[in-house]
């Protein structure tokens, strides 16, 4: 029995290796002889941000907690890039913006960017320490639910208004454009480099597709997964959940950090409106699209999400707002476990996630339980 | 000492808009553990309502114009909560004790609000009167049939779509008519001009400095609320109810509270309150569809400070942060602390309005690390059910 | 459970039914794509949505209008123009991805479009790399000359230089910065710093504020703390901030008589926006008023009005891309085609246009002369015009006060030189 269920998993598993490998190879190599160039830059920045996603239903649909605060690493991470980009000068030289405010010195901490390694550790490790001071301090407490939503949207704003407020830093609301810039001596706006950007996203994301899965099954996953439905009792049989959620609060930065340096150079700008509340909480609609605590759900949400944008913003840019706050709505009452869990319900007939990540709990209007002690 | 005075008066000012602001919504998020994102979008519809009847007044003559913002008042706390009361039937409802999903479906409300604004006019108007007409009239007719438990799986979805399909092609049919007292947006995307009387445009005048008057029309309005809230939820047959559904929802019902109603009136009233904010803030800067959201974060933040259903915390809160704020932002720290370096060239690094945001969450994330729970935690064993 | 079924069922329904009737919506939307020889396509690329949306419509309002009176006259060499229009959505990366949108796909002969210096920076590399072409028509900052950009908004040195020199002569030493927090308020302060520098006059203080930023306490206590008796405010706020900002600064007694304020981006149609009982007695700089007394302006103003309605003003900006349209019709006029923009970019430089605002010139750094003037807010909420220069100026995209591009030029006629040399 148990090695006949072992079995059926290991087929499942190879079934899934090979679907994955099938879409990547189409993506890579069939799509691009298809698609014009210019659709198939959009959908290049489509599965840039499809990576966020997959960070965010790691925190939110596995872990229950909704993070509004992902713009955040998402804009590190690209402003990360940029700044390496940025930095691809003749020695001596500074970036031209610089000279506009009258900076005449590289401030310290472009210095380290010039070199590749760095930029690339720290793509990946800026927004993740950052996540995970942000997630200690907060998870420390307890502080959980709708608290902690609120506290990392506030996050955003403080980081929106630091980038768009330091000109001589970091260019303020301008950003940093890369297109023009060179990249081990090919321009980054070229298509050459763009087709390369295209495939080392798709490989990206399959990467952070398999880190997610990875983490989401066996007993880690399980944890997440304890976490959001019913923390105190995890914390009772001896656990303690704090590491746990800033582990994997930090994981989902990371993987949100990579993603902005992709997108950033495929869009070839980044700027503080990456920041922005608005664009954090439609991260969150892209997977609630696709169905939150299914990665392949997060994938489709997002690009379904970002396709309908751009199809009704061309044809009638005032219908848009109307549409993406339907979408919210429609999300929330009608389909919980967005599409790919609908299409899951139709399939199998009954539901595989037991609970709706984290929704079900009542409110909490105490965040700490000195009162047990 | 005088320059101190001021500060200490700007602080509170600042505070007290603040607290106008999150004062509905510690309500509803302290009483109902609802998370509004549309609570920003609820004070813009009540500066737009301030708009309109300042608009109407203005054709009634001066001497009734000088006072519109009496009328203004009432008038905008009644349009908030009816849209609240309206937000609270429709959607709300369906979530409560869900909250992640509330503040995701709230954030859709307060998108489709503010293109709303954006983009009322006639037809759309006409539309939405067609809609509602058939909808709720068809609902009517239906619900008189004795078979009415039977057929509504499938009547209101079909009465639904049928509906909606006809308010979209009667405002089709309207826009392509081309009338322009039809199609034109009523507001459209421009900010509006909120002129306030003249007696709020100056000030009182006090030494070298001069009080604006509108910044104590501010501060005497937010008492007046608190009063006013203190009273309704302490001293009122409903605010009793309001405060037993609160503590316990399924003991009230038992004892015979209606808890959908209580419900129903504790969001209408948080969000008449926001109205009331939208009020106040025309006197101090325009109005326009964004209008909300220069608040939200800030509010909320406000309540998650002073701790959650708690309107003392709320009030110190609001006032700290206010103070704060101006504090830093307008470098009065600065000439007191000349010559302490590091400080005076912290100070002075962070002294601008940007800037002193980045501090003031700096501190409140460290104010949370000891109080977790805000500044007056509720006690007993309710809060951890 | 029944009825949580029936309401999602409607909700699926609802949906289904609104989604066909936006598709039914954009199939009857959209009869005109594709076209024949006979028309020529231009790109309009501004936010049709979000917080910038305030502003560009107007502009978009006055492309229309000129296209339109194009196409009544007989259009470009015989063609009718046919405008694609995209949203940029108030959001840089979306101007760009927008910009290569219309570029490759709608396959536009020029772009007309953005408000923000921002929105510029960001779409500038798409427009280089393509070697494609925009008009741009806002006041802006300088520090910049795109062989790819047609500038018809003023420079520095044809809206904030004049003003401070004038204020210098008429309202005091003095001077205290305020703006929004981005790159035209920042730039432009640095020139008014280095200007002030030069001419004897002293900064007070500086201070700026996130867009959309309303709490303004902190700035006018500022403001009262540096200048106790009195001095010049140089305002470069944008957007809401604007109408806090005079609000407040009314309330707390600071008159114009004592503090006048010149702004360098309040126009008639903000006036109306922040209500004109705040503004009256301040100051702005702008080329073009809709008081400016040219018989152009009085047959413009009443053309525009009879087009969107009698309530509506006209301002600078707007003027700006109504003369732009004219400045590219003309210069593909001139070239014979519209297509090849090599030879559209070499036939613009040089045409004249009788604008509202006078006669207005392109010169050979893309930038066009314009003329300045001063106004004070009337109380009907137009300006009175009470200094101007007696003809347009030349314009200096590279400013001669700031030192790093003190002594540069621009000339795109000569390739030797280009956009950046050493005069």
């Amino acid at each position: 029995m148990m090695n006949q269920r072992k079995g059926l998993g290991k087929k499942k598993l190879l079934i899934e290796g090979v679907a994955i490998v099938a879409i990547a190879l189409i993506l890579a190599f069939v799509i691009p002889a298809v698609l014009p160039a210019f659709r198939l830059k959009l959908l290049g920045r489509f599965l840039g941000l499809a990576i966020v996603s997959l960070g965010i239903d790691l925190i939110w649909g596995y872990t229950g907690l909704l993070s509004l605060g992902h713009g955040i690493f998402f804009a590190l991470g690209g402003y990360g890039l940029a700044m390496h980009l940025k930095l691809q000068l003749p020695s001596g030289e500074l970036p031209e913006f610089f000279t506009l405010y009258g900076v005449d010195k590289l401030p310290w901490f472009w210095q380290p960017f010039s070199s590749f390694p760095f930029t690339i550790m720290a793509i990946i490790l800026i927004p993740s320490l950052v996540a995970a001071l942000l997630g200690y301090l907060v998870f420390r407490n307890r502080i959980k639910g709708v608290y902690f939503s609120i506290l990392t949207q506030a996050a955003l704003l403080v980081f929106f208004n630091f980038f768009n407020g330091q000109q001589k830093l970091i260019n303020g609301t301008n950003g940093l454009k890369t297109s023009t810039e060179h990249i081990f001596g090919v321009m980054a706006g070229s298509d050459s480099a763009q087709w390369a950007f295209y495939e080392i996203t798709i490989v990206c994301l399959i990467l952070a597709y398999i880190l997610c899965r990875w983490l989401t099954s066996g007993r880690f996953g399980r944890l997440l997964v304890a976490i959001r439905d019913d923390e105190m009792r995890l914390r009772f049989s001896g656990y303690n959940p704090t590491g746990y959620k800033v582990l994997v609060f930090a994981v989902s930065g990371a993987i949100a950090g990579v993603a902005g340096a992709l997108y950033t150079v495929q869009t070839g700008i980044i700027t503080p409106k990456f920041m922005e509340v608005a664009f954090s909480i439609e991260m969150v609609i892209w997977v609630a699209v696709g169905g939150r605590g299914t990665l392949v759900g997060a994938i489709v949400g997002t690009l379904l999400v970002r396709y309908a944008r751009t199809i009704l913003s061309e044809e009638f840019p005032e219908v848009w707002l109307f549409f993406q706050g339907g979408l919210f709505l429609l999300v929330v009452t009608v389909l919980p476990d967005g599409i790919v869990g609908w299409i899951r319900d139709k399939r199998w007939g009954k539901k595989r996630v037991i609970t709706y990540p984290g929704l079900e709990e009542m409110v909490e209007p105490q965040m700490n339980a000195d009162e047990y002690g | 000492m005088l320059e101190l005075l001021i500060a200490i008066f700007n602080g509170i000012s600042i505070g007290s808009v603040l607290l106008m602001a999150a004062l509905g919504l510690a309500i509803v998020f302290g009483l109902m553990g609802v998370i509004n994102l549309a609570h920003g979008e609820l004070m813009m519809l009540g500066a737009y309502t301030t708009f309109v009847v300042q608009n109407v007044l203005k054709g009634w003559g001066d001497s009734w114009f000088e006072v519109y913002i009496f009328l203004a008042l009432p008038a905008a706390f009644l349009v908030a909560a009816l849209a609240g009361l309206i937000l609270e039937k429709g959607v709300i409802r369906y979530l409560y004790g869900r909250p992640l999903e509330t503040l995701l479906a709230t954030w859709g409300v307060s998108l489709i609000l503010r293109q709303f604004v954006r983009s009322v006019n006639g037809s759309i108007a006409m539309g939405i009167g067609v809609f509602c007409c058939l909808f709720f009239g068809g609902l009517f007719l239906l619900r008189r049939r004795r078979n009415w438990e039977r057929i509504k799986k499938w009547a209101i979805p079909t009465i639904g779509s049928l509906s909606l399909a006809m308010a979209i092609f009667k405002i089709l049919l309207l826009v392509n008519l081309g009338n322009k007292a039809l199609t034109k947006p009523w507001f459209s995307a421009r900010n509006v001009d909120v002129t306030a009387p003249v007696w709020l445009q100056g000030g009182l005048p006090l030494g070298d400095f001069q009080i604006p008057s509108a910044r104590i029309f501010i501060i005497i309005l937010t008492l007046l609320c608190l009063i006013g809230t203190y009273w309704f939820l302490h001293r009122s047959q409903w605010g009793l109810r309001i405060r037993a559904v609160t503590q316990n929802r399924t003991m009230s019902a038992c004892l015979g509270v209606r808890t959908s109603q209580v419900d129903g009136l504790t969001f209408a009233l948080g969000s008449g309150l926001a109205g009331i904010a939208g009020c106040a803030v025309t006197l101090l800067g325009s109005v326009g569809p964004n209008t909300g959201q220069n608040y939200i974060v800030d509010t909320f933040i406000v309540v998650v400070v002073g701790g959650v259903g708690n309107l003392l915390g709320t009030i110190v809160a609001a006032m700290g942060i206010g103070t704060l704020d101006y504090l830093i932002g307008s470098k009065t720290l600065v000439p007191m602390l000349v010559g302490v370096e590091p400080w005076e060239s912290f100070f002075d690094f962070f002294g601008t309005t940007s800037m002193s945001k980045v501090i003031v969450f700096a501190l409140i994330i460290a104010f949370l690390q000891i109080k977790p729970a805000g500044m007056f935690p509720q006690k007993g064993r309710t809060s951890e059910l | 459970m029944a009825q949580g079924l029936g309401r999602r069922k409607f909700l699926i329904y609802g949906s289904a039914g609104l989604g066909t009737s936006l598709l039914l919506k954009a199939c009857g939307g959209s009869p005109t794509s594709g076209g024949g020889g006979d028309i020529i396509k231009v790109g309009i690329l501004h936010s049709y949505s979000g917080t910038l949306a305030i502003s560009e419509r107007t502009v978009v309002d006055a492309e229309m209008l000129a296209i339109q009176e194009i196409n009544a006259a007989g259009g470009v060499l015989g063609k009718q123009i046919e405008v694609v229009q995209e949203d940029g959505s108030s959001d840089w990366p979306t101007f760009a991805e927008k910009a290569e949108k219309l570029i490759e796909k709608d396959q536009v002969v020029t772009i007309f479009g953005c408000w923000t210096s921002a929105s510029r920076k960001a779409v500038k590399d798409v427009f280089e790399s393509k070697n494609h072409m925009l008009w741009y028509p806002v006041q802006y900052e300088g520090q910049e000359c795109s062989k790819n950009i047609f500038y018809t908004g003023a420079t520095p040195n044809q809206q904030i230089e004049p003003a401070v020199d004038w204020l210098l002569a008429n309202k005091g030493k003095e001077f205290f910065l305020v703006g929004s927090d981005y790159v035209f308020p920042r730039t432009a302060n640095t020139i008014i710093k280095e200007q002030l520098k030069a001419k004897g006059g002293t900064t007070v203080g500086e201070d700026y504020l996130p867009l959309g930023n309303i709490e303004v306490t902190g700035i006018i206590s500022k403001i009262k703390g540096a200048l106790p008796n009195g001095g010049v405010i140089f305002n470069s706020l944008n957007g809401d901030s604007n109408a806090a900002f005079f609000k407040q600064l009314k309330s707390s007694g600071l008159t114009p008589d004592k503090y006048p304020t010149m702004s360098v981006s309040i126009a008639e149609e903000e006036v109306r926006q922040i209500g004109k009982d705040f503004l009256v007695g301040h100051y702005a700089a702008w080329n073009y008023f809709q008081t400016v007394d040219t018989p152009q302006n009085k047959e413009w103003v009443k053309r525009f009005k009879a087009e969107y309605g009698e309530d509506r003003v006209t301002n600078d900006p707007m003027e700006a891309a109504y003369i732009m349209v004219y400045l590219w019709k003309q210069a593909v006029e001139k070239a014979g085609t519209a297509e090849d923009l090599e030879k559209v970019r070499m036939a613009a430089i040089g045409q004249s246009f009788d604008a509202p605002e006078g006669k207005v010139t392109m010169k050979a750094n893309h930038h066009i002369t314009k003329t300045v003037r001063i106004g004070k807010v009337r109380d009907d909420g137009l300006f009175d015009i009470v200094w101007s220069t007696d003809g347009p100026l030349e314009p200096e995209p590279w400013n001669q006060y700031v030192p790093a591009t003190k002594g540069y030029g621009c000339d795109w006629s000569d390739p030797s030189k280009g956009g950046k040399y050493k005069i």
